[in-house]
């Protein structure tokens, strides 16, 4: 039966292979760490198993199928019992299990010790991106999905990492134990770098661990895999692994621009600038719910164009923007972005798309509002 | 006051018009709208899959906004598990149970009207969701079938109200109707049908009743917990307050193991019904499969928590629930090499109904050996939440569950409708619907290990071949299901008629009566010796 579909299926795949598209995968990968390698080998024993186990139940059947046809055995067998072949196939499977249960039983308690690590990285999911905080280093960051809408919408061609790439990468040292502690600020993510074979779940409320020890420098790209909301499809996640002389220069470099952000927090921007900046940061943080044309999703998120929020009150709209509202998917942005980033966000939202309120917001006016 | 005496001795005698379905309480007729709701619902979740796989036949987005994909998701399963699998097994049930017991009809007639009735509500409250949204009234449940929370409860779209309530509603259903299996069974056997000579079918169908009994409510709990975190102010689910999103799953999956093997029990039931007949051969080893459907179905309560590895549990409970969930292989493979040996030296004939448990047994045989290796907890951090696990539901619920109500139809319906169907457009069916559904959900297992996550309306670049593979699959296989309608129709239309015995070496009492079955079935119980 399967021998007629596999064919089909041949065919069918030599049809609609096309040589624009990436290479395709058949297995599981590898990956890079001790335990995806662990669940690479664990995954290879127990298919094999199947498969052979398959050759025999499916080998019996078809053998079946083709002898004991009626055509062929016009009297059937009269047998519906046999205690010792009963007993064997029971026996034999239970031995198959144990077979698989130790070494799985090995890797699974290899995996789960996260003590004795070199650093610490919180891991924080948030509809729709995540946040990666080095503890006791004072550097934390979102990091967002940087492939363009026009390429999601079909308007442009797709890149080669197509939802695989962020603006910001976590960077991690080669050669060190990195204990991840994931949790989340509104449902749950779960974070999965394959090639690390990490995958958890982050749970609002709780701190889930888990580690990665990588020896090769390298790009390392997964996805959320827990379902999130509407946007689930689009928390990519890339990790790069540096070696440990890149990584704390990269350290070093991701401090100095925090130190110049905070600087800039306390001068005075000019509308230019608040809408440069602002266009930026509402396409990372504002355009997967209200669209980069301010228009939303109708039914689901409101459009900000002559909304009543953006063209009024503007205490009102720093407040929405910092507060969140309570019970909708609008977050509190307050904890999430800097003075700067807020600032030029909501000049960018009452001035953009025909808004045109000519309002301008100063990063002294955020910082004012924050209680 | 002929025509009176008359109509009064007829023995087939049967209300008129709409009443006859609206205050029914024949078991024949309340199986035969169950089936025909299932059937109705097929069509309706099966069309949500077609708009999911057009949607997935290319990377970027093509014909629906994420939400709405997400909105695709959730309703698809849940019309598919509790409007389609489960009612089609109720319905199955009803028509069969006493037939095969040798009872005039079902213990409870009036609560299986209710029972059946319950179900249009909770459909209409929740397909009402999905008009809405199409409306632009707001969005239909979008959490995934498995709901969990706090995405469906804090982050729940305003529809979340009407889906608890649907889910209310089909509890109760599921719940009477499960009442009324026992009762049925336990009270109307015919005289010397003592428990071990029961029909395989009846046994696993009486073994999901209790299933249903145990688990229902739970579900019902959950939504519950659901209902009052959203309006009245209770944390069972949200950790501000002191509550638990993990305990949510831990309910859920509670309810929701035993759950699968309510909807593979009759299954196994059916196919040791089938098996036997169009092989000319006893059942290979009765007891023994009555034993391993009652292990599996206790089982099935201590395993729950395989499914959700990943929230973080200790190393223990891991263990655990991968070794409780391993065991389950064993009765399993003893059913599967109880139908391969019963096939054994028989004298095979290939009827559609033997074509369809043939195809179980190898596509349900797939689908365990890849519930094997999810349950290897490191493997499974690889697999979890992946098209892998979407290839593996998939092989049991629809080349397993699926195909299974398929046999059942073409075994029985002769019986139901006195007429044969088309044997020619039957095996058309099979045949389509076999490589349909293969090419549809075997490329999934690849994509699944390549690393696509499921429930994505976007995807990265190397999944896109196997997932037009898919999509070209998931078509075929929708349209074949038009030719099923066509010949069941038909059949009940009219057709060469079918003997008592229908199928040659046909055993049960179901085929000592004539066909079509009359009204009232056995109004004197038949002795088995």
């Amino acid at each position: 039966m399967r021998a007629v579909s596999r064919p089909i299926g041949l065919a069918c795949l030599l049809l609609a292979s096309n040589p624009s598209f990436a290479d395709y995968q058949l297995n599981l990968e590898p990956g890079v760490t001790s335990f995806s390698q662990g669940a690479y080998n664990i995954h290879t024993i127990v298919m094999w198993i199947c498969v052979i186990i398959g050759i025999v139940v499916y080998g019996a059947m078809t053998y079946s199928i083709l002898k004991h046809r009626k055509t062929n055995h016009p009297n059937p067998a009269k047998f519906d019992d046999n205690t010792t072949i009963e007993i064997l196939w029971t026996i034999i499977p239970v031995l198959i299990l144990i077979a698989i249960a130790v070494p799985a039983t090995k890797v699974l308690l290899a995996m789960e010790d996260t003590s004795n690590s070199d650093m610490s990285i919180k891991v924080t999911g948030y509809q729709w991106k995540w946040h990666y905080d080095y503890i006791g280093e004072d550097v934390s960051f979102f990091s967002n999905m940087s492939t363009p809408m026009d390429q999601i919408k079909n308007k442009e061609a797709k890149g080669e990492n197509y939802l695989l790439e962020v603006d910001n990468h976590m960077v991690i040292p080669t050669n060190k134990k990195v204990r991840f502690l994931f949790t989340a600020n509104d449902v749950i993510h779960a974070w999965w770098v394959p090639a690390f074979g990490v995958k958890k779940d982050a749970i609002p409320g709780f701190i889930n661990e888990g580690w990665a020890q990588v020896a090769e420098p390298g790009i390392y790209r997964g996805q959320c895999a827990e379902l999130c909301g509407a946007n689930h499809g689009y928390m990519p996640i890339v990790v790069e692994a540096k070696s440990e002389q890149d990584y704390l220069a990269w350290l070093d470099e991701k401090k100095a621009a925090k130190a110049a952000a905070d600087a800039s927090a306390d001068k005075t921007w000019s509308m230019d600038e608040l809408m440069a900046k602002g266009e930026a940061a509402y396409n990372t943080n504002c355009s997967a719910c209200h669209m980069p044309t301010g228009e939303g999703l109708p039914g689901a998120f409101p459009g900000l164009i002559n909304s009543p929020v953006v063209m009024g009150d503007i205490a009102r709209h720093i407040e929405v923007v910092l507060e969140g509202v309570p019970g909708t998917g609008m977050q509190a942005f307050g904890p999430q972005l800097n003075d700067a980033d807020l600032a030029a966000i909501i000049t960018y939202e009452r001035n953009a798309w025909g808004n045109n309120t000519g309002d301008m917001v100063q990063p002294s006016d955020i910082k004012a509002a924050r209680k | 006051m002929n025509a009176v005496i008359e109509e009064h001795h007829d023995h087939d005698h049967k209300p008129t018009g709409i009443g006859r379905w609206l205050f029914s309480t024949n078991h024949k007729d309340i199986g035969t709208m169950y089936l025909w709701f299932a059937f109705i619902m097929f069509f309706v979740g099966g069309s949500l899959a077609l708009i999911i796989r057009a949607e997935l036949f290319q990377p970027g987005l093509q014909i629906v906004e994420p939400d709405f994909f997400n909105q695709l998701t959730t309703l698809h399963g849940l019309i598919m598990v509790f409007g389609v699998i489960m009612p089609a097994f109720v319905g199955l049930a009803n028509w069969q149970l006493p037939l095969m017991i040798g009872a005039p009809d079902m213990a409870l007639p009036r609560m299986n009207n209710w029972s059946f009735w319950l179900l249009p509500a909770a459909f209409g409250l929740l397909l009402a969701s999905l008009v809405m949204s199409l409306m632009g009234m707001g969005s239909a449940p979008n959490f995934g079938w498995t709901f969990y929370a706090p995405l469906s409860t804090t982050y729940g779209p305003n529809s979340t109200d009407f889906f608890i309530f649907s889910v209310h509603l089909m509890g109760i259903s599921s719940v009477m109707g499960a009442i009324n299996v026992i009762a049925t069974i336990m009270n109307m056997r015919a005289p010397g049908m003592n428990y071990m000579k029961m029909p395989i079918f009846v046994w696993t169908w009486f073994i999901t009743a209790y299933l249903l009994i145990a688990v229902m409510p739970v579900l019902a709990g959950a939504v519950t917990m659901m209902l009052t975190d959203r309006h009245f102010g209770t944390s069972f689910f949200d950790a501000a307050g002191g509550g638990d999103p993990v305990m949510f799953q831990h309910i859920f999956w509670f309810f929701g193991h035993p759950e699968v093997y309510i909807m593979i029990l009759p299954a196994f039931g059916i196919i040791s019904q089938i098996v036997p007949t169009f092989s000319r051969k006893p059942l290979f080893g009765y007891s023994s499969m009555v034993y391993a459907t009652a292990s599996i179905a206790f089982l099935s309560f201590i395993v729950w928590a395989h499914h959700m590895f990943t929230t973080g549990m200790p190393v223990a409970g891991e263990l655990f629930f991968m070794y409780s969930t391993m065991l389950i292989a064993v009765p399993t493979g003893v059913k599967v090499f109880n139908w391969v040996s019963t096939m054994w030296k028989g004298s095979l004939t290939f009827e559609t109904p033997m074509l369809f448990a043939i195809a179980f047994i190898f596509l349900f045989t797939m689908g365990g050996f890849t519930g094997l290796m999810l349950c290897i907890v490191p493997a499974d951090f690889q697999y979890h939440d992946t098209y892998f696990v979407v290839a593996h539901f998939h092989y049991v619920l629809v080349t397993g569950a699926a195909f299974s109500i398929m046999a059942a139809v073409y075994y029985w319906i002769p019986k139901w409708t006195g007429n044969m169907y088309d044997e020619k457009l039957g095996k058309l069916h099979f045949w389509l619907t076999l490589v349909s559904s293969n090419v549809l959900f075997f490329p999934m297992h690849f994509i699944g290990l390549a690393g696509m996550p499921r429930r994505i309306p976007d995807y990265a670049l190397q999944f896109t071949e196997f997932n037009q593979i898919a999509t070209v699959g998931a078509f075929v296989f929708g349209f074949s299901q038009l030719i099923f309608l066509y010949v069941v129709i038909k059949c009940v239309r009219g057709g060469k008629k079918a003997s008592s015995e229908v199928w040659e070496g046909a055993k049960g009492l179901e085929f000592d009566l004539p066909s079509p079955a009359p009204f009232h079935s056995h109004t004197t119980p038949p002795q088995v010796k």
